[in-house]
């Protein structure tokens, strides 16, 4: 049980960790660099303006490189039959995608919030809001990781899943957004508002629903 | 976690049976085949035969679990769906390897050892020379070669192969006939779906164009 779990989280993770030998590139990572390094070009150099602003790019960026691996997540499993050999093996579809999910969030967030320290300096942030939008991606991006995973699981047996999956993405971040970067707007309780909070509660249901419906999802796919 | 955790026990004295009643199947709209009932005890072979399209991949497939019977009879008054019940664990090859294809094979089998707990092994299956180039290099007959290695490490009771020729050399399809009798010999059942002749002895022969929907 132990080892299969262990087994299966760590091919995952050698499948999307930047830098693994079948692994990915640092894209997503570079990807948000990119948009918080641009953002300052294209409104011009006014601190103030940057300051007020700057939190609110770095989630819209943190979003958008969240969506950069979702063709990888499922379908080429589905393809190659993965999931077919892991279910006669009494492996339940669900826990391959918990595990997924986990790798997945493991494999793009801490990098991400590390990436924050460097893209706040670019925009000018001060201490406090660089503070409130830690907390609010290691709130919120548990819950993109989940979205996301069941999102590449429902649009895996699709025709161009891929650009309908970066399309379903948009309104079911939305929420994680609006709460998690809506925190730096209202910054009451020194910074930790309940906009965190919430964040964290739409990205728990979102963690509870993912293993689910990406389960469903795969034996819809393979009953098809 | 029951299926692979009787992967662990030794195949010797394991009674394996195959009990599968009311099997029907359809894929879409389109009926394939019905009424079918299929009993197997342990080392006994079935040759699952009949034209492109006829629906032997999707009885595999079945057999396997993956894919639920459908139900026989109109909207509101259908029958119970059938039943595919199995004693012993369950191997299944078919075309998709379910190997990552950008890993080295010796790596990717690597994966599928460890889950299974059961060493690779290479020399059997004429990969030795291929454990260091990636998956998506080698060509069809030594990817089917590569998915006999993953299925023979699984060690379950019981084979399902789909097409299990295509692609194999002279020497592979011999090979491939030692593992079935090897794997019969231990009390498995082997069911082999294939539209070539295949050199196993005292097979069954199930034709599904005998049972239409």
């Amino acid at each position: 049980m132990t080892r299969i779990f262990f087994t299966l989280l760590r091919r995952d993770l050698a499948m999307l960790l930047p830098g693994g030998r079948s692994g990915q590139s640092l894209l997503p990572f570079l990807f948000f660099l990119a948009i918080a390094m641009l953002f300052p070009f294209a409104v011009g150099p006014d601190a103030e303006l940057l300051g007020r602003t700057g939190g609110g790019v770095i989630w819209v960026a943190a979003l958008l490189a969240s969506l950069l691996p979702l063709d990888r997540l499922i379908a080429p499993d589905i393809e190659q039959g993965v999931f077919d050999q892991l279910a006669l093996r009494g492996i339940a579809d669900e826990a391959v995608i918990a595990i997924r999910v986990a790798a997945h969030w493991l494999s793009f967030a801490p990098l991400l919030i590390v990436a924050t320290l460097p893209a706040s300096a670019l925009l000018g942030l001060d201490g406090p809001t660089l503070k409130t939008v830690v907390l609010g991606l290691l709130a919120g991006t548990p819950g993109l990781a989940a979205i996301g995973v069941t999102i590449a699981a429902l649009t895996a047996g699709l025709r161009g899943g891929t650009a309908l999956a970066g399309l379903l993405l948009v309104p079911l971040a939305t929420p994680i957004l609006i709460f998690g970067a809506g925190s730096l707007a209202r910054p009451d309780d020194n910074g930790t508002g309940g906009g965190i909070l919430l964040a964290a509660a739409i990205s728990l249901v979102a963690l509870a629903i993912a293993p689910f419906a990406g389960g469903a999802a795969i034996r819809s796919v393979r009953d098809s | 976690m029951q299926a692979a955790a009787q992967q662990g026990t030794p195949l010797a004295g394991t009674q394996t049976s195959l009990a599968a009643h009311d099997l029907y199947c359809r894929r879409g709209d389109r009926p394939l085949f019905g009424g079918l009932n299929l009993d197997l005890s342990a080392g006994e072979a079935l040759h699952l035969t009949g034209p492109n399209g006829i629906g032997k991949t999707s009885l595999l497939q079945m057999l396997a679990g993956l894919r639920r019977p459908a139900r026989y009879g109109a909207h509101g008054e259908a029958a119970a769906p059938g039943k595919v019940v199995w004693q012993g664990s369950l191997g299944y090859l078919e075309d998709r390897t379910a190997l990552d294809g950008d890993l080295p094979l010796a790596e990717a089998l690597g994966f599928w050892a460890r889950l299974d707990g059961h060493p690779a092994e290479f020399e059997p299956f004429g990969l030795s020379d291929l454990m260091d180039v990636p998956v998506r290099y080698l060509s069809t007959g030594q990817r089917r070669r590569a998915g006999l290695a993953r299925l023979a490490l699984q060690g379950a009771a019981n084979w399902l192969l789909d097409e299990p020729l295509n692609g194999l050399d002279a020497e592979g399809a011999a090979m491939l006939e030692r593992l079935i009798a090897a794997k019969r010999m231990g009390g498995g059942i082997v069911i082999i779906a294939s539209h070539q002749p295949i050199a196993v002895p005292d097979h069954r022969t199930l034709d599904l164009r005998e049972h239409p929907w």
